[in-house]
């Protein structure tokens, strides 16, 4: 058996004293695509934060790629992240002062990677971005701008894609197209999608899925 | 992608609000700069016209108001002093040199110096056309006047009583022009060269008859009295030894008639006394800047605000807090040099428009194209207090907690 994407073990996180989450025992081999189901409040945030490697959980540990986040100097654990985790925000976080060619050319930089404009560009055709490389964030629609979040998310073709509720504010059409922007860009890669969602239109689009919160 | 790209994203995405910024920095620069710049050259001014000169001699009355007319030639003279008194005192050991001026008489604003050949040497100028003067009513130009005139070698021109345009023309007497001064910075380019005998004659003939008892009786102190023959308005000293400073003023002021003030004492006196006034615009100059330190702090530190989610997520896409806090200073280093480099260029233009002005009306010249040794640690202090505000902003980006800002709602 191959090496998981990642493992959490005996998972705990506490907010002010109080247990948000609770997570024995996950792992993820590669390839396949995870759904993270609960109600808000839950701690599916939480949980992606810790998988990204922006929040320490209090208790227990995590790795991803074989890494420690644990055993990770800090500038190492940044380092890791931009290169290896990519991250679609529930509200997309773009920056505003960049165009949406500039938010891939940071992602690219911030990575420690070797820029690439004609890939960064291909890969927002591909995404049918093509005419708005140069635009700013604000003159995109909230389709494009999830597309071009995404794009940011896989341009350094990262190992594992972490979404925060993408489809919540969507019809059933423009979920369901976003969801297909997500599998399709996570296989061009290869990498481990996972996304976390209240959402259950698109549960029976995964034969894997974790429920936190204890119900269900 | 860097982070000078990034910052400067950051800075035109809010255009409006930087350009003010650097336009209150500028300001501050631009005004010391302007200060810098003319204390500098006026007192270099003041330094090379009494170059050489170590004691001035002349008669009682306010040292400064002796320096300022015999050396800077700008004020009034402060009396006449007896040629047998100022041949006396050539003679005393402690002297190396004199030169001997007799001034009264001015040519369209410009002062007609008596005097001898050794003043041109004083201030090392050289002759550009014809030849120092010989004769009576023979006189040199000096750049400045040859300019103003627009005479040539040859021609004649009248001189008006008094230091001051529109005096009584002596129409009797002209004097000719033999030769032409090269321009060389010092008071030479501004002043007409002639004998101390062509002054004397000059005011030895008739038109001033009546004044002369008029004078005589005068009691006014502050109304000079009008060169006679055997007359000198000063005396221009060289010290024979380092101990004629200690002793020589004190043996001339001893003497009833004479006055003897130093140069060097004096010019400092009324640098100081300017300086006052310079080092209040210097103060307001320099709260400009801390102003314009305080709204780019306040700028960055707004901005912060509004770009916690954007810091939260560069960290996200694997910026070391660092990076941020490089971002945040390059920030400020953009707007603090930007400031600078505009205040520079304003600070010298605007030397160079009012340093014209000031030579059309009081002929001094100041120019703008010129760079003196205080810019140096203006411009470090300037692009310091850049920094220095953009620094809280950035130690409070490098301290933002992601995962907090993140979670936010």
């Amino acid at each position: 058996m191959t090496e998981p994407v990642f493992a959490l073990k005996h998972l705990r996180h506490a907010y002010n004293g109080q247990e948000v989450l609770r997570l024995d025992d996950w792992s993820v081999a590669e390839g396949e695509n995870w759904l993270v189901l609960g109600p808000s409040g839950s701690g599916k945030t939480t949980l992606l934060h810790i998988l990204a490697g922006i929040l320490a959980p209090t208790e227990g540990s995590v790795s991803v790629a074989g890494r420690a986040f644990g055993e990770l100097p800090a500038s190492e654990l940044d380092r890791f992240r931009g290169r290896h985790i990519g991250i679609v925000f529930q509200r997309l976080h773009l920056i505003s002062s960049l165009t949406v060619l500039g938010n891939l050319m940071l992602a690219q930089y911030l990575a420690g990677t070797s820029q690439d404009i004609h890939a960064a560009r291909a890969l927002l055709a591909s995404l049918g971005l093509a005419d708005k490389a140069n635009s700013r964030p604000h003159a995109l629609s909230f389709g494009q701008s999830q597309r071009a979040a995404v794009a940011r998310a896989v341009v350094n073709k990262p190992r594992l894609i972490l979404a925060d509720e993408p489809t919540s504010n969507l019809d059933d059409a423009n979920a369901a197209a976003a969801l297909d922007v997500l599998l399709a860009q996570a296989r061009a890669c290869n990498a481990t999608l996972v996304i976390a969602t209240h959402d259950r239109r698109i549960r029976d689009r995964f034969e894997h899925r974790i429920t936190l919160g204890g119900s269900s | 992608m860097n982070l000078l790209r990034l910052s400067l994203a950051y800075i035109r995405a809010r255009a409006l609000n930087s350009a003010l910024n650097v336009l209150l920095l500028a300001l501050g620069v631009a005004t010391i700069v302007v200060l810098l710049l003319f204390t500098h050259q006026l007192q270099h001014r003041l330094e090379r016209d009494s170059k050489g000169i170590d004691l001035v001699v002349g008669a009682k009355g306010s040292p400064l108001q002796l320096i300022l007319s015999s050396v800077y030639h700008v004020d009034i003279p402060t009396g006449n002093i007896p040629l047998a008194d100022a041949e006396k005192l050539k003679a005393n050991p402690l002297i190396k040199a004199t030169v001997p001026l007799a001034l009264g008489d001015s040519f369209e604003g410009f002062r007609i110096v008596g005097t001898n050949h050794d003043y041109v040497s004083l201030y090392e100028g050289r002759i550009a056309q014809g030849k120092l003067w010989e004769k009576p009513y023979e006189a040199v130009l000096g750049s400045e006047v040859a300019a103003h005139a627009r005479l040539n070698l040859g021609d004649t021109f009248v001189g008006s009583h008094g230091l001051v345009e529109g005096g009584e023309k002596h129409e009797h007497s002209p004097y000719t022009i033999v030769g032409m001064l090269a321009p060389n910075g010092s008071v030479l380019d501004r002043l007409v060269l002639t004998s101390v005998e062509s002054v004397w004659e000059i005011h030895g003939q008739g038109p001033h008859e009546e004044d002369e008892d008029e004078d005589e009786n005068s009691g006014d102190p502050n109304k000079p009295r009008h060169l006679q023959p055997q007359e000198l308005t000063a005396l221009l000293v060289q010290y024979a030894s380092p101990m004629a400073a200690a002793m020589l003023p004190r043996q001339v002021n001893s003497q009833s008639a004479l006055q003897a003030a130093s140069p060097a004492f004096e010019s400092a006196r009324l640098l100081n006394l300017v300086g006052v006034g310079v080092q209040t615009v210097r103060a307001f100059a320099l709260i400009l800047i801390l102003c314009a330190g305080l709204s780019v702090f306040i700028a960055l530190y707004n901005a912060l605000r509004e770009r916690s989610y954007d810091l939260a997520v560069m960290r996200s896409l694997g910026a070391s807090p660092g990076k941020l806090l490089v971002a945040i200073l390059i920030e400020g280093l953009i707007l603090a040099s930007a400031g600078v480099v505009l205040g520079l260029v304003l600070g010298h233009a605007l030397s160079e428009v009012l340093g014209n002005w000031l030579h059309a009306s009081q002929r001094v010249y100041i120019t703008g194209w010129t760079v003196v040794p205080g810019e140096l640690a203006l411009i470090l202090a300037a692009v310091a207090v850049g920094l220095l505000s953009a620094l809280l902003p950035a130690v409070l980006a490098y301290r933002t907690d992601i995962a907090e800002v993140l979670a936010r709602r």
